[in-house]
């Protein structure tokens, strides 16, 4: 097997890079290479992960610097000899190793506004066509591994911002209520303040790598700062979509 | 009390697991006006539930209205080879539609008809197009759905806090709490609490080719049987028929049954579909006798009976291990699953969009210009706790279970897309039963402190024993050994030497050892989690002994019939003194007005 030659950081904010030797096949993603190195050589070495497939957002980490998923990155890609780092991400309270602390993702989860459906049909169902609904399902991708979130410059450089500032992650979940069809409650005028969409200047860091392909600031982000922008100087533009959404179906 | 510092907490229901039964309990109990805790052992939102793809199933009737519950209850109990809980399974074929609705009412997006109602899709051993799906990610849309809404709620949770032991009053013998440890630092919790669901999913981490996370080992089954919960069935597995066998890195990793679903066909190496050639007896009249047939069905299941691709997966599974060991199988021994020449490019990208992605990111395959290579791959647990039908109250006072790691509703085999389904008819049954319990009673049990210690003793001595075993290297033996003792294919010889192996494994564990301190420390995570592996591994090897014949998703080589007596029977499980005791029950009896159903057809 050839070997590859891994930095690795080890330890919480004081801690350092190491350097291991680890056999890998050509077949293997980063992720295998990193637990052949925890079951021979450093049991301890705290890593997340859980599907194995891009699937559950686990296991994002910064590969040579660039934001990834450990599982979705291949050895391929690298020839024996090669040195490949693998850190932490940044944007994040390290905690150990290549585990961050990603609690304020949580805590944003519970501060976006909520969905809140309108009745039902007659016969107990709701209605949707599918043209509709794309747009919300293209956001319901997200698999929450938060690599939008750690390069965002808003928050990767002004740790002071994340009191007033979601993220791009969370402006998906704002869209996504904002723009579903049976939202009843959230598409008010004032519902899209006081999240930080004012702080974001468009540089699309968040699309870049995001893993599951949403287009977050075409798809998001841009049409939730129009609206922002409409619903405060012009009411009766918010009332016309408003008017237009009902009737959609 | 030992000398380590314990952090408590008191709820009026504690729920042990955030996947799609665990998030629906804590949505239901949390509704009825109980103080709800959730637990998990990853980070929120992680749980396996995420990784579902094809669907759930639910007799929705959107695309052929001649669907019914009772349709759908004939089909999870043929598919269970009738040995099902016939109540559960009949619950759960009543309840599924509007649970799916309910989910659309947190929010759920699922791929529409024309008319705009869900569309439901063509799963194995379903009669009808009947899972409701987003593309293939549609446990990602359910886990999402509900972690929203209980975010909503204001349902609190422990994330990467993992439990190691349940705890019971004494006097009562009933449920008291749950004691365990937070992984970040390795500091010690414990909950007090008036009942306790666990939904902690499957234990198919104990096989070396599984589709189960590093989650997947089955603690809650393992914790309920040392607190004296009788088991049921732990000698059914699932073995899915399609999990990626190349490279060796992705072995094990799924290929949603949404593919045969959606018109793709096993072949083998000489292209032959050879499921034509496995048609059982049960499923013959059923079940299309040529590929012309089968194709005219997928266009519309009035013109035509069934492909055998779909017929359930203990079946699919056993085919392509034969046609392996035959010689026919695929460059790195599995078979071949094509849809590429069956569909068009943008269909099979827009049906099956996280399978285009993982083998074209994962293996360098083009599913819309090449087969895929497929082979079985360890997936699900059919067996788990024994509950009560209407409330999933175990048998021990104050504990429920729901999801995977309840058993009963599958019987010997599990359908596609009957797993979905039940997280969420029984997870909102088991909060209703436990927050029910929770209101009955006044106060909380009492802790017993020596247990406690004890626990914590065990929990710890990973760290003194220097030297000793590597946690990675016992789970590595075990995995490696059932996979080929107590695998697919089982015999009385090999089975009885998994159970030698296992008490060599026991032995070893005394001597676990791991490096490092209690800080995020995923080598001693392991050692305690073997624990729980171990003593699955045991009790299905017991049950696999017992079963002298071949059912749904245990294969005797030495029994290779079904037998009549073990037809009537579920083996029931349970720890007395550290022994674990096999014994046979008979199976309910079914009302008349069911067994009608399995008459007319
Ligand atoms: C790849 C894949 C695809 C699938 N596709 C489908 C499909 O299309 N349709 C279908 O119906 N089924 C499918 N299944 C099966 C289905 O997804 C699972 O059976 C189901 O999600 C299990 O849900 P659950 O709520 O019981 O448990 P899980 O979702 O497994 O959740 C278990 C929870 O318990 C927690 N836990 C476990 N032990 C402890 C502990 N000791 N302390 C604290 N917390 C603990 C875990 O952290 C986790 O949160 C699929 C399974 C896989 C793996
Ligand atoms: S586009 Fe906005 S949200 Fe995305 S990375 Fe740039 S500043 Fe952040
Ligand atoms: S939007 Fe994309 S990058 Fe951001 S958390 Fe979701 S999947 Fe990850
Ligand atoms: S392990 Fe799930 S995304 Fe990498």
């Amino acid at each position: 097997m050839p070997i590859v030659e891994l930095k690795v950081w080890r330890g919480g904010d004081d801690g350092e890079y190491q350097t291991f030797h680890v056999e890998y096949d050509e077949g293997e993603v980063i992720l295998d290479v990193v637990h052949r190195l925890q079951s021979t050589q450093a049991q301890d070495l705290a890593v997340r992960w859980n599907c194995k497939a891009g699937k559950c957002g686990s296991c994002s980490a910064e590969v040579n610097g660039k934001p990834s998923l450990m599982c979705m990155t291949r050895m391929i890609n690298f020839t024996s000899g090669d040195v490949i780092a693998i850190s932490p991400m940044k944007t994040f309270p390290l905690i150990k190793d290549l585990v961050t602390d990603v609690a304020w993702n949580y805590e944003n989860a519970r501060k976006v506004p909520h969905f809140k459906p309108k009745e039902r049909d007659a016969d107990g169902k709701h209605r949707m066509m599918q043209i509709d609904i794309e747009r919300g399902q293209e956001f319901h991708q997200c698999i929450e591994c938060y690599l939008c979130q750690n390069v965002c410059h808003v928050i990767r450089d002004h740790p002071e911002n994340k009191e007033n500032f979601v993220g791009p992650r969370f402006f998906i979940q704002m869209a996504q209520v904002n723009m579903h069809p049976l939202e009843s409650v959230s598409q008010k005028p004032d519902a899209l303040e006081g999240y930080g969409l004012d702080y974001c200047n468009i540089t699309k860091c968040c699309t870049d790598v995001c893993p599951a392909g949403i287009k977050i600031t075409d798809n998001a982000i841009i049409p939730l700062k129009e609206r922002l922008i409409d619903d405060k100087f012009d009411p009766l533009r918010w009332l016309g979509r408003k008017i237009k959404i009902g009737n959609s179906k | 009390m030992t000398d380590f510092e314990i952090e408590e907490h008191e709820y009026d229901v504690l729920v042990i697991g955030a996947g799609g039964a665990g998030l629906r309990a804590a949505i239901e109990s949390m509704a009825l006006g109980c103080k709800t805790a959730v637990v998990c052992k990853s980070l929120f939102g992680k749980a396996h539930t995420v990784m579902a793809e094809g669907g759930m199933a639910a007799a929705m009737g959107n695309v052929y209205s001649e669907d019914n519950w009772k349709v759908h209850f004939r089909d999870t109990m043929r598919g269970g080879k009738m040995l099902n809980n016939w109540r559960m399974a009949q619950i759960h074929a009543q309840e599924a539609p509007d649970r799916v609705l309910e989910l659309e009412e947190y929010g759920a997006l699922f791929d529409r008809t024309e008319d705009g109602l869900i569309l439901q899709r063509d799963f194995g051993g379903h009669k009808y197009a009947r899972l409701a799906h987003v593309g293939d990610s549609t446990g990602l849309e359910m886990i999402r759905t509900e972690q929203q809404k209980a975010a909503s709620l204001g349902v609190k949770v422990f994330a990467e806090c993992t439990i190691n032991r349940l705890i019971l009053d004494k006097e009562s013998n009933s449920i008291s709490g749950a004691i365990g440890y937070w992984r970040e630092k390795g500091n010690l919790i414990l909950f007090k609490a008036k009942s306790i669901i666990l939904a902690t999913g499957g234990l198919g981490k104990m096989y070396a080719i599984t589709s189960n996370s590093w989650e997947g080992t089955g603690d809650g089954h393992a914790m309920a049987m040392m607190a004296g919960a009788e088991m049921v069935d732990m000698e059914f597995v699932q073995f899915h028929p399609t999990g990626m066998v190349w490279p060796p890195s992705v072995k094990g990793i799924l290929v949603t049954e949404g593919v045969r679903g959606d018109g793709g066909t096993l072949r083998n190496s000489t292209q032959e579909r050879f499921m034509f050639n496995y048609i059982p007896e049960m499923f013959a009249a059923e079940t299309a006798s040529s590929e012309e047939e089968a194709d005219a069905w997928y266009d519309d299941h009035n013109l035509g009976r069934r492909t055998p691709d779909l017929l359930p997966r203990d079946e699919v599974a056993r085919a392509i291990n034969s046609e392996v060991k035959a010689g026919r199988g695929s460059p790195h021994g599995g078979v071949f699953l094509d849809i590429a020449t069956r569909r068009s490019s943008e269909y099979i990208q827009k049906r099956l969009p996280s399978m285009y992605h993982q083998f074209m990111q994962l293996a360098g395959v083009d599913i819309t210009s090449e087969p895929m290579e497929v082979g079985p791959t360890c997936h699900y647990a059919m067996g788990g706790i024994k509950v009560d039908a209407e409330t999933e109250a175990s048998s021990v006072s104050g504990l429920f279970a729901a999801g995977e790691v309840a058993g009963g509703l599958h019987g010997a085999n599990r359908l596609g897309g009957n797993s979905l389904s039940d997280l969420v008819v029984f997870g909102r049954r088991a909060g209703k039963g436990a927050a029910e319990f929770a209101k009955g009673k006044n106060e909380f049990s009492t802790i017993d402190k020596e247990f406690i210690d004890t626990t914590i003793n065990n929990m710890m001595k990973p760290f003194e024993n220097e030297g000793g075993q590597n946690p990675y290297a016992i789970h590595k033996e075990l995995q490696d050994s059932m996979q080929s003792l107590a695998g697919i294919i089982r015999t009385e010889d090999e089975l009885i030497q998994m159970l030698n192996k296992i008490g060599e494994l026991k032995e070893k564990m005394k001597t676990v050892s791991v490096d490092g301190n209690r800080w995020f420390n995923p080598g001693w995570h392991l050692a305690l989690d073997l624990e729980f592996m171990i003593a699955n591994a045991e009790c299905l090897v017991r049950a696999a002994i017992e079963r002298k014949e071949s059912r749904g998703g245990h294969t005797r080589d030495d029994y290779p019939n079904t037998s009549p007596e073990l037809s009537k029977v579920n083996f029931i499980l349970k720890q007395i003194d550290d022994e674990i005791q096999v014994e046979a029950k008979p199976l309910d009896e079914m009302p008349e007005e069911l067994k009608q159903l399995f008459e007319d057809n």
